[in-house]
Parts: structure tokens; sequence; C-alpha cells
């Protein structure tokens, strides 16, 4: 039974859920919505040379990943985001007397798929926990999570960094928890606004081993990640919205020490260049100490973007005792073999299945196959435009990465935003293909159908940009080139190689650029020798 | 009229010998007569109930088929049963301002098969207590005598059962709640296995030990009742998927050959006069062809302390909503977020729901969650296996309810372990997640004893045959308080 109670808070009419308080504010950014936008870094991994010896820093990541269900984790209230505030909050969700969680099995599905896809160990029985603090966007004071016995165990996930390094980085764990709702801080003069519409969306929490020794593989790690729920269909990706954040837990030791450094867990990262910053600035942070002779303190550090720096938020003996005990009102958790099977079924090709495809099937770079492969629509419009191509792999994956990609960052649209769809490109590229057009009008042509929609041949034929391979027409002007310019002929053929571009240049001037250019020069080559 | 049985009233109904109407005014005039000295009520709804007494009537007039089982009989539900669009309390003053937007399953249930709701009943405060003296509302009296105490935490609904002032009621069962006020009121309650009733819309108090049952004068009324009370309810995953037999079918076969065991453990410490009035009772079922065999539950003395781990660990995380935030009393001018919440639950919460909550937050704490939490689930194990051993070998058990009669109020407010000590018979059934029912099987002094009748796992009907045959052959159960005015 679900009751939407729509309980919006407003400046002019305070409501129940506005909590007076400047403790909440003081704790705000504890409970900020770790946010990661898709912002990307091109910033090199901090040397790790200290003064005296040299450091090694040790990563783990725990990402919580929005799992892409209609209804909430454990009611029947939508769990679509952005919706009005509080709009999407049932009696369940609102925690009132007796009400009850019932589970939404869609997420069994979407955790096994995940599990399967890592060669995770899945428990066929797992147990839902109680999580016990007290927050206003809490509303039951306790967050029903997954704490001993996990859905899915250990398992692998291989990532290749920006500088080529296959790496192979243990998942320790991944369980289903449910996320709280939103505390709004600064839309209410001195109150805390509360909205429970997120209160209750499922979440699968996936922690990564301490295996990552840089801020670049951490980012290497992520990108990997998020590319394979993405293919899983598990999860939206969207990183703006929060349906992928990140917490990093970061530690350094002397290079070869066996044992692992105090760490500190950084929150609030808000996207990839955020994360690799976060991370770059706590590890100097942590070896500026050490080499001082301090000691690093277990904490929860806050990254602050605008500063660059992480500061402390709450240190170990000030952390909380979450009490966690079994959720009496849940049965444990049973996920057969043949659920297994049958979801291990319907698996997709998973991103590194298909990196590894697209280098065998179209010999493309293991550079190429990794950048197409690391968004799956990408990638599908790139196979799309294939299909209907009489152009080779490589030319299309070079247009796909380069001109289309260009295009589309300089928009700033995604790949599903695309105004030219994958079978025009591919239609484009058969006109380069098949001599009709040269490269230099197709980048023309291909500008031209970005604004207008319109098929390139229609383009093509419309402004008469079919290339000249008539060889017989093509000698007939450069003859005329040669009578009409007697004195930079003789200067060539006197030894100034220089003025060959000279005529390249007249000839296609002459031609309107539609000359094939091979064919330009094999001719002039031929002609201005006398 | 007021002290007939739900079963009778219900032929009456159907021979129109009396209107829903005409029964709905008269108990509501017992309500308003005799609830200033009993405390029994803490919410009339007289007016919806004579309106829906009105429809039913008209229903009984325009058809006579397939009629609710029910229709136009009164009910009164505990005060943690959520009933939407009417304020529902738990006896707590931190939901004295409470109106529940929807409706338990329970309370839908009943009203699906006919009953009229006249109100929500007194009780211990989120159903921690034993003797109904925890109510924001103050305590109810035992209608028997009025300076005693009813039981809890149901006290409200038991006490109005007895009273006449309703002819059946809803309570639930935690550590003893439903059997023990039966006891103490002279009425007959059952607590059914863990999972027979749905717990949605029920305010949680130790989830894994809750479960809803019906506070009736006779079996046969406890069987109707729960006919129309269980059942599978997809909004509580604890809830059983087995179908609901009619209860009411096995009441009249005979319990010759039955094998009664007596847990030695629980007749060893009982007082002479009690001892007495329980053999009398025993007798007539030996009579009736029961054999009594003594049995042994070796670890019964360990249900208290497992209880009281177990139960205040689950409460402390239940009753962490009351916040202030969203709902219920919130603290005037909270200071800061600590300040909200520190006074809102300061004030809001009474002494024994902190003491609870206090003994949780503890019991869960990290270093103490082994030695405590974990043994208590350890020992839990073990008083559900002495069960699993003892039905290997006997079809029911047949135990003290209590250990004395009713108390006087106020007599053990200020000791809470004595007061802990009332349940000392009805924890274990409720840690094995077992049915257990309370009867009516004698008096002392002018006060009610129960027995009671523990069954393995649905195992209902049984426990519910037996006592409408010991309730054919003895007639504790019609005997009614008089009223003092």
């Amino acid at each position: 039974m679900n009751i939407p109670i729509t309980l919006e808070a407003t400046n002019n009419t305070p409501t129940a859920f506005q909590v007076a308080t400047r403790r909440v504010r003081s704790r705000a950014a504890e409970c900020t919505d770790g946010y990661m936008s898709s912002e990307t870094s091109t910033q090199q991994s901090r040397s790790l040379k200290g003064e005296g010896c040299e450091w090694e820093s040790v990563i783990g990541l725990e990402v919580h990943v929005q799992l892409a269900t209609k209804a909430k984790l454990f009611s029947g209230a939508s769990a679509q985001y952005g919706a009005k505030p509080n709009s999407q909050a049932c009696a369940v969700d609102l925690a009132f007397p007796g009400v009850l969680p019932v589970l939404n099995r869609e997420v069994l599905t979407m955790a096994v798929r995940f599990g399967l896809s890592v060669n995770a160990h899945i428990a066929q029985r797992s147990i839902f926990a109680r999580k016990n603090y007290f927050y206003p966007d809490l509303p039951k004071g306790y967050q029903i999570t997954q704490f001993e016995h996990p859905i899915i165990g250990r398992g692998t996930l291989p990532v290749i960094t920006e500088d080529g390094r296959n790496l192979s980085i243990g998942i320790t764990r991944a369980h289903l928890e449910e996320d709280a709702g939103k505390s709004l801080h600064d839309a209410f003069n001195t109150m805390t606004g509360v909205d429970l519409n997120r209160a209750g969306v499922p979440l699968l929490e996936i922690v990564s081993e301490p295996e990552l020794r840089s801020a670049a593989e951490a980012v290497a790690y992520l990108k990997t990640l998020h590319a394979l729920v993405c293919y899983l269909q598990i999860c939206d990706g969207n990183l703006q919205e929060g349906s992928f954040r990140c917490d990093a837990n970061v530690s350094v030791r002397k290079k070869g020490d066996p044992q692992f450094g105090t760490r500190a867990e950084i929150k609030n990262v808000n996207s990839f260049r955020f994360v690799e910053r976060a991370i770059d600035y706590e590890i100097a942070r942590q070896i500026q100490i050490l080499e001082q002779g301090g000691t690093i303190v277990q904490e929860t550090r806050l990254y602050d973007s605008v500063k660059n720096e992480t500061r402390s938020m709450r240190s170990k003996e000030n952390a909380n005792d979450y009490r966690y005990f079994p959720d009496p009102d849940l049965l444990p958790v049973e996920v057969s073999h043949a659920f297994i099977e049958e979801v291990a079924a319907t698996l997709p090709e998973l991103p590194w299945q298909k990196r590894l495809r697209l280098q065998q099937e179209y010999a493309l770079s293991e550079y190429d196959a990794n950048v197409l492969t690391s968004n799956k629509t990408l990638c599908d419009f790139f196979e799309e435009a294939l299909a209907h191509t009489k152009a080779s792999a490589k030319i299309t994956a070079n247009w796909v990465m380069g001109e289309l990609s260009a295009l589309l960052n300089k928009n700033n649209l995604s790949i599903e935003q695309s105004p030219i769809s994958a079978r025009a490109l591919g239609g484009l590229l058969s006109q380069l293909a098949d001599n009709i057009i040269s490269g230099k009008i197709a980048k023309t042509v291909f500008e031209k159908m970005w604004a207008s929609g319109e098929e390139a041949v229609v383009i093509i034929e419309r402004e008469g940009l079919v290339q000249e391979n008539d060889s017989a027409a093509l000698e007939k002007v450069i003859d005329e080139l040669m009578l009409a310019n007697p004195s930079q002929l003789a200067e060539y053929r006197s030894g100034k190689d220089r003025l060959f571009g000279y005529f390249v240049g007249l000839v296609m001037k002459q031609t309107a650029g539609k000359a094939n250019p091979a064919q330009v020069n094999a001719l002039l080559k031929k002609k201005l020798k006398g | 009229m007021h002290f007939k049985t739900l079963t009778e009233l219900k032929l009456a109904l159907q021979k129109k010998e009396i209107s829903s109407h005409e029964l709905v005014s008269h108990y509501l005039k017992r309500i308003e007569r005799f609830n200033p000295q009993l405390n029994t009520f803490i919410t009339v709804t007289g007016e919806s109930a004579l309106q829906e007494a009105q429809k039913a009537d008209a229903l009984r007039a325009s058809t006579s088929e397939n009629l609710p089982p029910l229709l136009g009989l009164p009910i009164a539900h505990k005060d943690l049963f959520c009933t939407d669009g009417v304020k529902t309390s738990c006896g707590s003053k931190m939901l004295d301002n409470f109106i529940a937007p929807y409706d338990a399953t329970v309370v839908r249930k009943c009203r699906d098969a006919g009953l009229i709701s006249l109100g929500k009943t007194n009780m211990d405060e989120f159903a921690m207590g034993s003797s109904n003296e925890n109510s924001f509302y103050g305590p109810v009296a035992n209608p028997w005598n009025t300076a005693y105490v009813p039981g809890g935490s149901s006290g409200g609904s038991a006490a109005a059962v007895a009273a006449g002032l309703v002819p059946v009621s809803t309570g639930t069962d935690t550590g003893g709640s439903i059997r023990q006020p039966a006891a103490l009121c002279g009425i007959t309650g059952l607590k059914p296995t863990y999972g027979r009733v749905s717990r949605y819309g029920m305010t949680a108090f130790a989830s894994s030990l809750d479960q809803g049952g019906p506070f009736a004068k006779s079996a046969e009324d406890v069987a109707l009742l729960l006919n129309a009370m269980a059942g599978f309810d997809e909004h509580d995953s604890t809830s059983l998927n087995v179908p609901v037999e009619d209860y009411t079918q096995p009441l009249n076969r005979s319990i010759e050959g039955l094998k009664i065991g007596l847990p030695k453990e629980y007749f060893s410490h009982l007082n002479a006069p009690m001892q007495k009035t329980l053999d009398e009772a025993l007798k007539v079922l030996e009579k009736l062809g029961a054999t009594l065999v003594e049995i042994s539950l070796p670890h019964a003395e360990l249900s208290i302390p497992t209880y009281y781990v177990l139960a205040p660990a689950e409460c402390s995380s239940n009753l962490s909503r009351y916040d202030g935030v969203r709902f219920g009393y919130r603290c005037e001018n909270p200071q800061d977020l600590n300040d909200l919440y520190l006074r809102s639950r300061g004030e809001g919460f009474g002494t024994e729901v902190k003491r609870r909550i206090l003994i949780g937050t503890y019991v869960l704490s990290a270093g103490y969650y082994e030695a405590y939490y974990l043994q208590a689930q350890k020992t839990r194990q073990l008083i559900k296996q002495d069960f699993d051993e003892a039905f290997k070998k006997v079809d029911a058990i047949a135990a003290p309810t209590t250990p004395t009669p009713a108390f006087k109020i106020g007599e053990k407010v200020s000791d809470p372990v004595t007061m802990y000590q009332c349940d000392i018979y009805t924890l274990a059934l409720n840690l094995a997640g077992l049915p257990g029912l309370s009867m009516p099987a004698g008096f002392i002094d002018g006060l009610p004893v129960g027995l009671q009748l523990m069954g393995h796992y649905m195992q209902e009907s049984k426990l519910l045959n037996i006592a409408h045959q010991y309730q054919c052959h003895s007639d504790w159960h019609l005997q009614h308080p008089t009223a003092r005015e």
C-alpha cells in the first residue's frame, strides 16, 4: 500500500520537514550528495618521490551505483529522479508507524548481473541488516543494508589505464542497500529542508580491494566500472544526477612495506576529475605529514573542489556506532542456481569482451577499441555506422572518435543526442570510400549534415560536390593551366619543386575542390615534367 | 445482552432479533458509562460506528446471500493498529497527535469481515508493559476489581471485553501481551503462530516477536475472530503464505486421547492457590479423555534474559523513527538538530520505553553485540529446540499463564525486574514463534486465573479445540464482573 504524500517545503509554508538547526548546517557537508560529473582530467598523477624515500599510495574505492528500477528497494513508490520534492515518498518511505519493507526483486537480477560480469561469488543466501543512526533524511533512523552477508562476494574487474597497462582489480564485495533522502541546506533560512524522494532508492555498493596505486588508476577503474554498469543496463550512469557516486580510501606507505598505512576516507568527490585531484591532494598531504615525522589519523575527510583540498570531517573516535543487526522485518534473500543461470543467459557482451572482438574482427588497435568500448552507446553507434557503410572499420572508427566526438563535445551533446545518425554517417563514409567525394569535401558535407539533418547524397548532389574522377577532363584543365602560367612552369622545370603545390592549388581552385586529390597529384607529376 | 458471546450476537443479528444499530448503540452507551472508571478506550469512534451499523443493517435487509461473516458486530482495536483517519497513539505522548494515513491489514480484514470498530483501546506505551500502567493516557482498571491492574500491554482490549464494553477486540502479543491480560481479566485470548496474522500497520515493538491476535469471551469467539484476522499479506515479508483454515471447524472434536504436556519448570515455583486452581482445570481436561504427561522445557529459565536482550534491541531500532521530524511529538523551539532529537524523544517517550531503548542500544553496541545480542540469538534457538522436542511427545502443552492473579495498581511500578517476571510463563512462546492461548480457569480472591495452552507451529485449531471442549464443561468463562458504580 503506498500513500503518496506531498510534503513539499517552501519558504512560505514551513512544514514538519523543516528542521531549525545550526547543527544540520554544520554537518551539511557530510551529507552533501556525492554527485559526480563526467568531466575528465588530463592531469598526471603526482610523483611519489619524497625527500628521503619513495612512497607508494594505496587506494580502495566504494562506489554507490543507483540501480535503474522503476520502484524503490522496499516500497512501490517511483524511484525516478527529478520529481517535485516529497511527491514520490509513500508511507513506507516516510517510515510511518506500522509500515514494513517488501523487497523489490528486480534488484536481485541486477545485482546478479553485476556479480556474473565480474566473475564474482554470488551468495545464495544474503541478509539485510539495519545500520542505525539519526539524521532527518533517514526517516526510519536506520538504513537497510547488507552487512555481514552481502549478495555479491569476491570478483575482479579488468581495467586498462590511460598509459595502456592492463590491471586486474579485485572487487571485495557488492551489496544492496537503500539510499537516504536529501537534506537541502541552502533553500531555507536557518532551516534545513528534507526531500525524501530519494529515500529508499536502490543502491548497489561496490567495494574494491585496496589494489589501486595512483589516482590515475583509480579513475581508470571508475571509468571501467561506469561503462560496465551501463552495459549491464543496471544503472542509467547519469553522473550529474548522482546515479554513480564514489568514496575513496587513501593511505600511503614506504615502497616495499608490506603493511598498509593508516587510511583516510574521502567523501564528496564530484567527478572523475575531482576523484583524481582529491586523491592526489590526499596522497601529498599524507606524505608531507609522514616526512615531517607526524602520523596519519584515521578519519573521514571531505573534498573541497573549490579550494582543491581535503579537510577533516570526523575522526575514528567520533565515528558512529551503527549497531548493525539483521533486519527482523525481512527474510534472508535466497537466490537459486536456476535463477543465476537464467540471469547468466541474458548477460550482454561486456566491455572487455567487446574490446577484444573489435580488435580481432575489425583489426582495430587496442587504443581505438578501448575508446570505443568505454561507452556502450558510442560503440553501438560505431558498429551501426560500420554496418551501413562501404568504408573500412579504421576509417569509421576515426570518424566516430574524431569528427563526430569533437563536434558532440563542442556542442556539449551526448552520443545519444547526435544530430547525425549512425546510418547517415555510414552513408557519408560510403561516398568517401567510393571516391565520390574527397576527404576534405566529406568534412564539409559532415558539417552540413549536422546543421540540416540531410543525408550526405542529398547535399552532395544538390551542391554538385561530386569528385572529378574523369582523367581526360582533368588533363584538359592541367594543360590549360600550364599554358596560362608559362613562367611558373619554367621555374618548376628548372628545379623549384615547391611550385608543385602552386599547381595543385590552381587545379583545385579551377575544379572547385572536386578533383580527386590523388589523381591530381599523379597527373601533375607526369605533365609538369614535360 | 452485553455479556453475550460474539457467536450468540451473530445469531441474534441473523435472526433479526436485534439490529446492528441497536447493538452498537448499546455498547457505546456501556462505554460512555463505564469507560471513565475503567479507562479502557483512548478513542471512541461512536459516530462512524453508528453509520457503519446502519449500512450493515441496510445490507442485511437487502440480501441474505454472501454477507460478510461477522456483519454488523462490534469490535475494538488496540491503539497500535493503524486506523485510517483515526488517532493511533500507541499509548504514547509521542503519537498523541498522530492520525494514521492508512489501515493496518488486521483492521482492513476485520472491516472486510463486517466488523464495526467502536474505537481504540488503551495499552502500555508502545506495548511495553505488563500492567497497563505505562500508558500516557493513564492506567486501565481491572473490571473484576478496579484497584487492580488488567495486565498488559493489551490491557484496554482485555478489560473492555471483560467489562462487556465490546464483545471482541484485537491485541498484540510480543511477550505475553494478549495471554497475560486475558488471564488477569478472565477472558480468552490467543497469540497465533508468528506470521499467521499480518504485522502490516501494527506499530512495531519487537518485529521478530510481535504478533496480533484476538480477545473474546470464549474459544469459539476467538476462532471466529481469528478467521477474520489471519492470512498471508504481501505487505509483510514475514507473513506465512499458507491457506487459512476455518478455525471453528475442529472446535467440537473430542479431545480424547490427546496428550497434554505439563512442563515441570512451569509448575515448580507456583504458589499453592494457583497450583490448586490449575489442578482443578487440568482434572477437567483429564476427565474429557486427555492424557496429562509431565515434560521438561529445560531452557525455560533462559526466557527472561533472552527476551530482555532481543526485544529491547529490536525496539531501540524500531522506535528510532519517532524523531520529531515528520510526525508525532516535537519539542517546543528546538535550538538545533541535537536539541530537537533529545527533547522530542526525551519528552515524548515514557520511562519504560526509554529504559528499553537504553538496554537495546547497549546490547547492540560495538563490544557488547557478541556478548548479548548474539548470545541471546543462540539461547533463543535452545528455547525453540525445547519445544520441538516436547511436541514430539505431546499434542499440546498446558501451563499457568501468569505466576499470580492480578496485582494492585502501583504495586510493582517501582521495580521493573519484578514487573518483567510477570511474563515468565509467556515469553518462551514468542521466542519460539509458536501459538498460545489463555483461558479462564478459576478465581482466587475474586480475581480470575488463566490456564495457558501452547501449541506447535500452526496448531491454533488444536488449542481452540481443547479450550472449547474445556469451556463446554466449565463455566469460568461465563462469569462476569458486576459493575460497582
